[in-house]
């Protein structure tokens, strides 16, 4: 089951419609990390709105990309983590530390662009050339 | 057992001798006891007094649900049947329980009145002693199946009660509260066991999704004691809380609790925490976009 991955501007946004397998957790993870090369992506977006449960590989899957998509140059956020999942995986301690989350995709592109915001504001990546 | 009308003196013809034989010492125990209702009644309210049990009645209240009870008690040995007697041990149990009266009080007096009709038998029977014991062996296991079911029946009631009034403090002390838009504030009172730290949590998460909250302040002024389990799940669900894109901000830490967290030694590198419910509401304010002014500084310059 492949992932349906759009390109809004900017961004890359990954809709997971159901439950993956880790064959194809994997696959997006490679196919998102792909894109951000070849789109020069600033944002990632992996909606997981449709998921009823996200286990270990789920989680760390997650993770991977949003490191992986870091180191090109892009910032991730996992949108729409169900109040259940979300339960389930502080139980289970099952973090996302490190990765930024938003209520959904609404909430994610305006994170994302006060991102952007805040990069061009900070001057980030400006080597003075003086 | 059979069940007998009252007013037919009937034969249980087609019973086994000694059962017809018990079946009729309980019909002459029964008749005993209705005839001598009033004296027997008077009897028992009597040392109910004495043994100062049912205090928290008057003797008026206490009169007439003996009444009832004899009656009940009398009607479940002739019939040998005791639904009747359970639905009226609860219903009894139900109107005295708010009343103060406590479980001892309750089996205090059915032993009482199962003493009081006892003696009375001995009184009546005491020359045929071979007629007392054949009387006793019928009373006996139906007056024990009695004072059972009466006490059964009122433990029962106390419980039912007591599940009720432990949701109903549930679901009082759980309220998430919208002061602002995107902004929800949780305020917990009270003892924090497992099962309500789970409901909390899981109300919070909804409420969040609903409200599209992005700050949540929890405030625990009102949380009497704070040990590993509590501070665990206050740890998780304000990380549940982050991954729904909501920050939560804690606040009303007393100095006891402040200590018990850093000695238990819970990670509260992802909690942001402010002294009281006022700061915590500023701060979240001021993560949202807001500045709270007087009206006065709005005012046009001149």
């Amino acid at each position: 089951m492949e992932v349906p991955i759009l390109k809004q501007g900017h961004y890359l946004i990954a809709s997971i419609q159901s439950a993956l397998t880790d064959a194809d957790l994997s696959q997006l993870r490679e196919a998102l990390i792909q894109r951000v090369g070849k789109f020069r992506a600033r944002g990632v977006i992996v909606d997981v709105t449709a998921l009823d449960v996200m286990d270990s590989f789920a989680v760390r899957t997650l993770r991977d990309i949003a490191h992986m998509a870091r180191l090109r140059g892009a910032e991730t956020v996992i949108v729409g983590i169900q109040p259940e999942v979300a339960f389930a995986m502080v139980q289970l301690g099952l973090t996302l530390k490190g990765v930024s989350t938003a209520l959904d995709l609404e909430e994610g592109l305006a994170f994302l662009d006060r991102q952007a915001q805040q990069r061009v504001e900070r001057g980030q990546g400006r080597i003075d050339r003086g | 057992m059979a069940t007998r009308s009252k007013e037919q003196p009937s034969t249980p013809a087609g019973l086994p001798a000694p059962m017809q034989d018990t079946a009729a010492l309980l019909r002459e125990l029964v008749a005993h006891l209705r005839q001598n209702q009033t004296q027997l009644r008077e009897e028992w309210a009597r040392r109910i007094t004495r043994a100062q049990l049912l205090t928290a009645m008057t003797e008026e209240e206490i009169f007439a649900e003996a009444t009832s009870v004899y009656d009940n008690y009398v009607e479940a040995l002739e019939t040998g049947t005791f639904e009747a007697l359970q639905a009226y041990a609860r219903n009894l149990s139900e109107r005295i329980i708010p009343r103060g009266v406590e479980t001892h009080e309750v089996v205090g007096i059915v032993l009482l009145l199962r003493d009081v009709l006892a003696r009375s038998l001995f009184g009546k029977y005491h020359e045929d002693f071979d007629k007392l014991n054949r009387i006793l062996d019928a009373y006996e296991p139906a007056a024990n199946r009695i004072a059972n079911t009466v006490a059964v029946g009122f433990v029962q009631e106390r419980e039912r009660i007591i599940r009720q009034q432990q949701e109903a403090i549930r679901e009082l002390s759980t309220p998430v509260l919208q002061v602002r838009e995107r902004l929800l504030i949780l305020p917990i009172i009270g003892v924090i066991d497992p099962q309500r730290a789970r409901q909390l949590t899981e109300q919070l998460l909804r409420a969040i999704r609903t409200n599209r909250a992005k700050v949540v302040v929890i405030d625990i002024t009102g949380v009497a004691a704070m040990d590993s389990n509590v501070a665990n799940h206050l740890v998780q669900t304000v990380e549940a809380s982050r991954l729904l894109g909501a920050t939560v901000i804690v606040t009303g830490l007393s100095p006891e609790i402040a200590q018990t967290l850093v000695t238990i030694g819970v990670d509260l590198s992802e909690m942001a925490t402010v002294g009281d419910l006022q700061g915590g509401i500023e701060e979240a304010e001021r993560l949202l976009g807001y500045k709270v002014v007087p009206l006065e500084e709005l005012a046009p310059k001149a």
